[in-house]
């Protein structure tokens, strides 16, 4: 019986272009790339022509959700810091070492003073659970500021030069977001920032 | 003999496996993909007037500008939206007209809006500056980003480049509070489509009960 010699081919591919590309790839995703900063609720902004582009620094970013549930952050986690310890001074909540590593961690404030402690003893993954039934308190204290008002303004003692950026989902109705603008009026903090999507087709006619 | 023993080199292959490289770094690109934006979110300038001097400043404004050189927008619920032409005729609800939002709707009005002098301002306005993107854009423009921005403040002002100068407009924005959010979104759009720098975003519950007796008769809600 006569063997059929199938020719052994050396099936070898030369990965090195490939691994070349790729390396340019990521280079230009390492540089180019601004992290998603996480948000506890996921919001959609509305379009618009605007062009301006927001600065990556020196913003406490606000979030509104469609139900008006009101958070607040800004990236600097000193600034973020120096608002937990003057709120907890002046609402004599006091946190355990644990509690505040959490709050650290955690991108935006959403839970009110009362609440606090209690939210930051959650798991990581209850964390993210409860915070989107929570939202910062926009009722004033017996007459005087809220507590959405006091954390925007131990925002401003801890960083002066910080700007106001509202990301407010399309959908929230303008009763919410008015509520909110005219609190923050009343503080003299006029100037915002509203983040919307270009509207490349709106641009363009 | 010797010699041509020592002589006698094992060849190595010297290629490398390169593929566990490539999954890697297939890996880190997803991962990069995935947690990036490489869109930056655009932002709009808001400025509001501080509350206090909120009442003052719009009876400054309504002193100040011409009947004809006003309009009023109402946003309404379900999108809809109705606008006042110059000031609104107490005994008269259709002088609220109704009209939609984007290009044939708000963009038309402002832009085929009369004033008493016989302009229509906004129309020119768009005009110059189009002419102005024009020269910015153009491959040998020596223009800088300030003179551009000086330029379009003037515009904005109502002086044309020809020496014409046509009224600037106001247009007071009064959302209900049936409206949302993207509403009032889209109306500050318009007002920068159409280069008005004049507007006030009003509060409708601080109306008068003239205004608040004419929408209502108007069917605005």
């Amino acid at each position: 019986m006569a063997k059929i010699k199938i020719q052994k081919k050396d099936i070898w591919i030369d990965m090195t272009p490939m691994s070349d590309v790729m390396t340019l790839l990521l280079c230009f995703f390492m540089l180019t790339s601004t992290f998603l900063t996480p948000e506890p609720v996921s919001v959609n902004a509305p379009n618009s022509v605007s062009e301006v582009k927001i600065p990556e620094q020196d913003v406490l970013n606000i979030l509104v959700t469609p139900e008006g549930r009101v958070y607040c952050g800004t990236e600097n986690k000193n600034n973020m810091q120096a608002m937990l310890d003057a709120m907890t001074d002046k609402f004599g909540v006091t946190l355990n070492a644990n509690q505040v590593k959490a709050f650290r961690e955690d991108a935006m404030v959403g839970a009110s003073m009362s609440q606090l402690a209690q939210y930051l003893s959650l798991d990581q993954e209850k964390m993210a659970e409860a915070i989107q039934k929570l939202g910062l308190p926009l009722d004033s204290i017996n007459g005087g500021k809220s507590e959405f008002q006091e954390w925007v303004s131990a925002a401003r003692d801890a960083n002066p030069d910080i700007r106001l950026a509202i990301k407010c989902d399309s959908k929230t109705p303008y009763t919410a977001i008015k509520k909110l603008m005219s609190e923050l009026q009343d503080m003299n903090e006029n100037r915002f920032q509203l983040i919307t999507n270009l509207d490349v087709k709106r641009l363009n006619d | 003999m010797a010699k041509k023993n020592l002589s006698k080199q094992k060849k190595m292959d010297t290629r490398v496996n390169f593929t566990p490289m490539v999954d890697m770094m297939m890996l880190l690109i997803t991962f990069f993909m995935l947690c990036t934006t490489l869109a930056k979110p655009q932002a709009m300038q808001l400025t509001m007037p501080s509350n206090e001097d909120t009442n003052q400043l719009n009876e400054e404004q309504k002193q100040v500008t011409k009947a004809s050189h006003t309009i009023t927008l109402y946003l309404g619920a379900n999108d809809q939206v109705w606008y006042i032409a110059g000031l609104p005729k107490y005994d008269d609800p259709s002088c609220v007209k109704k009209t939609s939002y984007g290009k044939d709707g708000i963009e038309k009005v402002l832009n085929e809006h009369t004033t008493e002098e016989g302009v229509n301002p906004v129309a020119k306005i768009k005009l110059a500056k189009k002419e102005l993107d024009a020269q910015k854009n153009a491959h040998n423009s020596k223009m800088t980003d300030e003179q551009y921005q000086e330029a379009l403040k003037k515009l904005k002002k109502g002086e044309l480049p020809s020496g014409e100068k046509v009224p600037a407009m106001t247009v007071i924005i009064r959302p209900l509070n049936t409206a949302t959010y993207a509403n009032m979104v889209a109306a500050l759009d318009e007002m920068l489509i159409s280069n008005i720098d004049k507007y006030v975003i009003d509060n409708v519950d601080k109306m008068s009960e003239d205004d608040k007796a004419l929408i209502e008769k108007a069917g605005v809600k």
